[in-house]
């Protein structure tokens, strides 16, 4: 990845990226590989959206990743479906090391994550709340989590003084901007509002890829909150699937037994 | 310990005489065509569908909450703080998808082999209702989980009311209670799809059934094995080509359920929204009337009778053409007895005008289904460059609903007039798989 990120400003398409992800494709192609072929082709063309590779397999990732949350985003952003003694069962922490690390709000350890920011205040603040982002990645996707936290950049004609590519007119200051530096737009040749790409003008403490590991981090950490289950299928998931497949086996021997006299 | 079950049995066959003999009836003594293939595994997956989402549904009211205010939270509740309710949500909703798949293969099935001709048309009639009562509950469990696309989707499908001149707008009103979809709706959306039509959905499976063990199961060839001739190894009367749905076809049909539970569980474990089909995206977003999801569609399932509506045209000032065919698609088919004169029942030996009208009929089918779930408006683009999408998408979608529909004038005529050149039915069913 260079130190320049190419984001097209179209928004249409975005939808299509999010209805399919890299992964389902991937478990669709195992299972009904042409069915939906031709339609999955395409998908893969859609350059709008980078590819985030977050996992929520990646325990240590999904730890780097609460730990960006909750010192950069709980500020404003609640998880309020989400509860601090869950992430310490499901992220392998201790409950010192959560309430300790992650809580700055005095919250109990079974209490679900709002944040202290209030509601009415936020609101005049930035003209709208902050929305939870319990469900952020199941409604927008993984992909457009990570590419929209890439695409901030400054624009000296918003209110907030920011801006971004893939969400335009966000109310969103960008507080990750101490880690990835200032982006600047550049602009299409003959163009004062498409952008062709964005540049980095002022280094921030991470080199770039360093920055994309870290959101990429927090991409996987917004992944679990949207679906904790996500642990347990995986977890069961092929016992499952491998046990169904030995009884479907032991169900056709027993039919061959029986249907073998009928002629 | 023999005895004490025989005694069990003499017992109990004292006092209910009947089920003795409604057990042989139905099962051990319900001779079932010997030839059945592939196709009919669908009745009894369909059924197991059905048992799973009685059973998961029984588990998901017990933690669900049916108010504007609580429903989403309470849905998120289940995936996260009820044990094993993340399982037991996602058996429904792939279950939900899954019923459609499979009674669509069912009912295929049953146009393809001829199943609705004389004497089965009692059949194919209470089919039909199971699936427009289907239809009725999917809809109504896709408004509850109080998602954005629920509610969008609730109130585009009940805005279809609203075209009905003069009473419509009233009509809309009374179905959802308010005047947007609400919590009145939400409530009597949840009545209705946890008691009202699931009563009446396992009462027409029933009479579904009873209807065809009078008459008697079809098969791929279409012959009636009852005329055909008599004694097998369990009875001296009973059809020869017919053997004891229990054990024989509980045995086989195991084997289908195995496969069915093998892909249900794939999805489940591992693309339990398979990639925003069986899930909405959109539908992670609370119920929000502010908020329009950028394409309102409804689920897969109910798309290609969707696109029919988008492609009618208005006319007289009314849209109401396109809601009066999306509902003729479905009532056509009740019809579908009637309108296939033809005396051979299998496609193995109808002539080839029914082959091709069938095959072009699943393509109307498909097509339709590519336009409702938005698959051309991603195709044409690709395919044909810059063009005028909705230009081309109306004049495909069109085209897909006037081979839909024109199927049945086709196979009327096809019929009637003898135009048929049939081939020679065999005397018995032609073996086994």
């Amino acid at each position: 990845m260079t130190n320049s990120t190419t984001i097209l400003m179209k928004r249409q398409p975005l939808m299509k990226q999010r209805y399919m992800s890299k992964r389902f494709l991937c478990a669709v192609a195992m299972a009904f590989g042409l069915l939906v072929g031709s339609v999955t082709a395409q998908a893969a063309e859609e350059p709008e959206l980078m590819a985030s590779g977050a996992s929520v397999r990646d325990q240590a990732s999904l730890q780097r990743g609460a730990k960006l949350f909750f010192n950069y985003c709980v500020g404003c952003h609640s998880l309020k479906y989400v509860r601090y003694s869950r992430i310490a069962q499901d992220l392998n922490l201790s409950e010192q090391d959560v309430m300790q690390n992650l809580n700055f709000t005095g919250a109990k350890f079974d209490d679900q994550i709002v944040s202290s920011m209030p509601a009415d205040s936020a609101t005049k603040w930035f003209g709208k709340a902050p929305p939870d982002l319990s469900l952020e990645v199941s409604a927008k996707g993984e992909d457009w989590v990570y590419t929209y936290l890439n695409s901030f950049y400054l624009d000296p004609h918003s209110p907030i003084g920011w801006n971004n590519t893939v969400l335009p007119n966000a109310a969103m200051p960008f507080p990750l901007s101490e880690l990835q530096g200032l982006q600047t737009a550049v602009m299409k040749p003959g163009s004062t509002d498409t952008v062709e790409k964005l540049e980095i003008s002022k280094p921030g403490n991470l080199t770039p890829a360093q920055y994309q590991q870290s959101i990429r981090d927090l991409t996987s950490f917004l992944e679990y909150t949207s679906e904790p289950a996500a642990l347990q299928r995986a977890h069961y998931g092929l016992w499952v699937v491998l046990f169904l497949a030995f009884f479907t086996l032991l169900a056709y021997l027993l039919n061959k037994e029986y249907w073998k006299d009928v002629h | 310990m023999a005895n004490v079950f025989t005694n069990i049995g003499e017992w109990v066959g004292e006092r209910a005489p009947g089920l003795a003999p409604f057990y042989r009836k139905h099962m051990s003594e319900y001779y079932a065509p010997k030839n059945f293939n592939l196709w009919y595994y669908f009745g009894v997956l369909a059924i197991v569908v059905l048992v799973n989402q009685i059973l998961t549904g029984i588990f998901l009211t017990m933690n669900y909450n049916p108010s504007a205010k609580g429903a989403f939270d309470s849905v998120q509740y289940i995936m996260r703080d009820v044990e094993w309710g993340w399982l037991i949500r996602y058996m429904h909703s792939t279950g939900a998808s899954l019923f459609f798949v499979v009674v669509f293969l069912h009912m295929f099935r049953g146009i393809m082999y001829g199943s609705y001709k004389k004497p089965r048309e009692m059949v194919w009639l209470l089919g039909m209702l199971i699936f427009l009562v289907l239809m009725a509950e999917a809809f109504m469990g896709y408004v509850l989980p109080w998602g954005n696309m629920s509610f969008w989707g609730a109130k585009v499908i009940i805005s279809l009311f609203g075209t009905i001149p003069f009473i419509g707008s009233t009509l809309v009103e009374w179905i959802m209670g308010d005047f947007l979809p609400a919590d009145a709706t939400l409530n009597r959306f949840f009545a209705l799809h946890v008691i009202a039509l699931p009563i009446v959905l396992l009462l027409l499976v029933v009479l579904h059934i009873f209807a065809l063990h009078e008459v008697g199961s079809n098969n791929p060839d279409g012959v009636d094995i009852k005329h055909g001739p008599k004694g097998n190894r369990w009875d001296a009367n009973k059809p020869a080509d017919g053997v004891p749905f229990h054990p024989y076809y509980t045995v086989h049909d195991l084997v289908g359920v195995g496969f069915l539970l093998m892909i249900a569980s794939f999805i489940i474990f591992f693309a339990p929204t398979f990639g925003g089909w069986f899930l909405e995206h959109d539908n992670s977003i609370m119920a929000n009337n502010l908020i329009t999801p950028a394409e309102i569609k409804p689920v897969w399932y109910f798309t290609p009778f969707y696109a029919i509506v988008r492609m009618i045209p208005s006319l007289f000032g009314t849209a109401v053409w396109g809601v009066l065919a999306m509902f003729g698609a479905i009532a056509v088919l009740f019809f579908l007895p009637w309108i296939d004169r033809g005396q051979v029942r299998s496609i193995r030996y109808r002539g080839t005008g029914y082959k091709i009208g069938l095959g072009l009929f699943v393509v109307a089918f498909l097509g339709l289904g590519a336009v409702g779930t938005g698959i051309t408006a991603e195709v044409i683009p690709e395919w044909f460059g810059h063009v005028d999408l909705t230009t081309w998408e109306n004049l495909f979608g069109r085209l897909m609903t006037i081979i839909y529909f024109g199927f049945f004038p086709f196979l009327w005529a096809y019929t009637h007039f003898g135009w048929e050149k049939t081939k020679p039915v065999p005397e018995r069913v032609t073996g086994h798989d």
